[in-house]
């Protein structure tokens, strides 16, 4: 479904991504862990194209999204992502937000698009917030308007970019909740988190980088209990 | 001091026609100028340096030269090419026009930059194109940030159409000017003229705050207080 080779990525003089290798299955949950400025998030962002690649290849589906010809556009719509700030539009209301891409991109109309985000904001637990505006909800509400307006395009596969570091601690459960409802439904999904609970009890799979390199990567049950590379099991004493 | 009336009655049909084309010249310098405004702005946003180059520069040499000095460069210099012999208010209003853009397109250019980056970010993740991000997500915030500049710069450059009256362009500074010269009088064409700027002036920028507030409204207050105080008599607390 995801193929990544040899993935590089520098900002300026700074090279960030090193070496990056990587496939991932349809129906997989990937969660990525490592320390901060580890490249975790330039990594997944790498993944739809917000971050410009440097070198290597990201293949989605077959299609090479490092070539700049490809129609990033198209690959987008079938890639949902939600982000550690939430990044709603503050201008638009709760539905509009959901219904906005849908109707824009994919050219829905308007009673079909509301349908469906009215249909998964019941899924996220908000139905009654509908026709508010995203300043008067709690950061929890808003990173699951987020994960509803990411669903409301059919995505084939979603990125979470450390969905729950923005939240206060009584949220992030509520967040949480709403992805592992997501896994059980068999969406791929790709998790930038420092929440390990998360990542052993939904996770398939976790890659555990450092340095712009995937150190190591192991099912949860065996990186968590027996990590391998020295750097892992220094970091997993640290946050565990 | 005995201020006589009757001057300011006999020329009031002059004042308020010069009050037209007032109104009239800053409004189309106003509107032209935002239009190579928007240009302006989105060319000095290009990533390429070399084809960024002249819309910069617009923008240095409209800022660093006095509006007077580009008046009289447009009026004698610019206009003979076209009009023979040149019109004072058509040059007038090129000089407000030109002059404007340079601001306005800075204006343009800082409201949309002021868009936090995580906007255009999502609207990108759900595959919209640069148009319909700009269009849909960037525009629409970016506007409203737009409105207080945009009024202070419509006002400054009501009240700097006067120095049409250097190159005898009809406008209301012109007839103050007029009216001194044949009553040898001046306070009274002065201050008539200056209460008239004064209330353009004033009525603009009561339009200024009332569109601020109609565009506050429409997102973050009006509506989501209504329907927030509406969810929560129905959750009961």
């Amino acid at each position: 479904m995801i193929s990544v080779k040899n993935l590089k990525k520098s900002f300026g003089e700074l090279e960030v991504l090193k070496d990056i290798n990587v496939e991932i299955q349809e129906k997989e949950v990937v969660v990525v862990i490592g320390p901060s400025g580890s490249g975790k998030s330039t990594f997944i962002r790498c993944l739809n194209r917000i971050e410009d690649i440097t070198d290597g290849h990201v293949y989605i589906e077959g299609t090479d999204i490092s070539n700049k010809k490809v129609n990033i556009n198209k690959v987008r719509t079938d890639v949902g992502m939600v982000f550690q700030q939430f990044n709603l539009f503050p201008h638009k209301t709760v539905l509009q937000n959901i219904m906005l891409s849908p109707m824009v991109v994919r050219k829905w109309k308007k009673k079909e698009a509301e349908n469906k985000a009215l249909a998964l904001l019941r899924k996220v637990g908000l139905e009654d917030k509908a026709h508010v505006y995203p300043d008067s909800l709690s950061g929890g509400q808003k990173q699951r308007v987020a994960i509803a307006r990411a669903l409301c395009m059919e995505p084939k596969v979603m990125l979470f970019d450390e969905p729950t570091s923005a939240l206060d601690p009584e949220m992030v459960g509520e967040v949480l909740e709403v992805m592992k409802q997501l896994a059980q439904e068999g969406m791929t999904m790709i998790v930038v988190t420092h929440e390990m609970g998360f990542a052993r009890e939904v996770g398939d799979r976790v890659l555990f980088m450092d340095g712009g390199y995937i150190v190591e990567e192991a099912k949860p049950e065996e990186i968590f209990s027996n990590p391998k590379e020295e750097r892992t099991q220094a970091f997993l004493s640290k946050v565990l | 001091m005995d201020f006589k009336w009757e001057i300011v009655i006999e020329y009031l049909p002059f004042f308020m026609r010069g009050l037209g084309y007032t109104i009239l010249a800053s409004l189309i310098g106003f509107v032209v100028g935002a239009i190579i405004g928007l240009v302006i702005g989105m060319g000095k946003s290009l990533s390429n340096p070399i084809l960024r180059l002249p819309f910069i520069w617009y923008v240095n040499v409209f800022r660093g030269t006095p509006l007077l000095v580009q008046i009289f460069l447009i009026h004698f210099a610019v206009m003979p090419i076209f009009i023979k012999p040149p019109e004072p208010l058509i040059s007038l209003i090129v000089a407000l026009a030109l002059n404007s853009a340079a601001y306005i397109a800075e204006i343009f250019r800082a409201g949309i930059n002021s868009i936090d980056k995580g906007q255009r970010e999502a609207a990108y993740s759900l595959g919209m194109s640069h148009a319909q991000v700009l269009r849909h997500v960037i525009l629409p915030q970016a506007f409203k940030r737009m409105i207080p500049p945009l009024g202070n710069e419509f006002i400054v450059l009501v009240k700097d159409s006067s120095l049409g009256a250097v190159i005898a362009a009809p406008e209301l500074f012109y007839w103050g000017k007029v009216a001194v010269g044949s009553y040898s009088r001046v306070w009274e064409p002065y201050l008539s003229v200056a209460v008239l700027y004064f209330v353009v002036c004033l009525v603009l920028s009561y339009v200024q705050s009332f569109l601020e507030r109609k565009y506050a409204t429409d997102d973050q207050r009006k509506k989501s207080k209504k329907v927030v105080r509406r969810a929560r008599g129905a959750e009961g607390h």
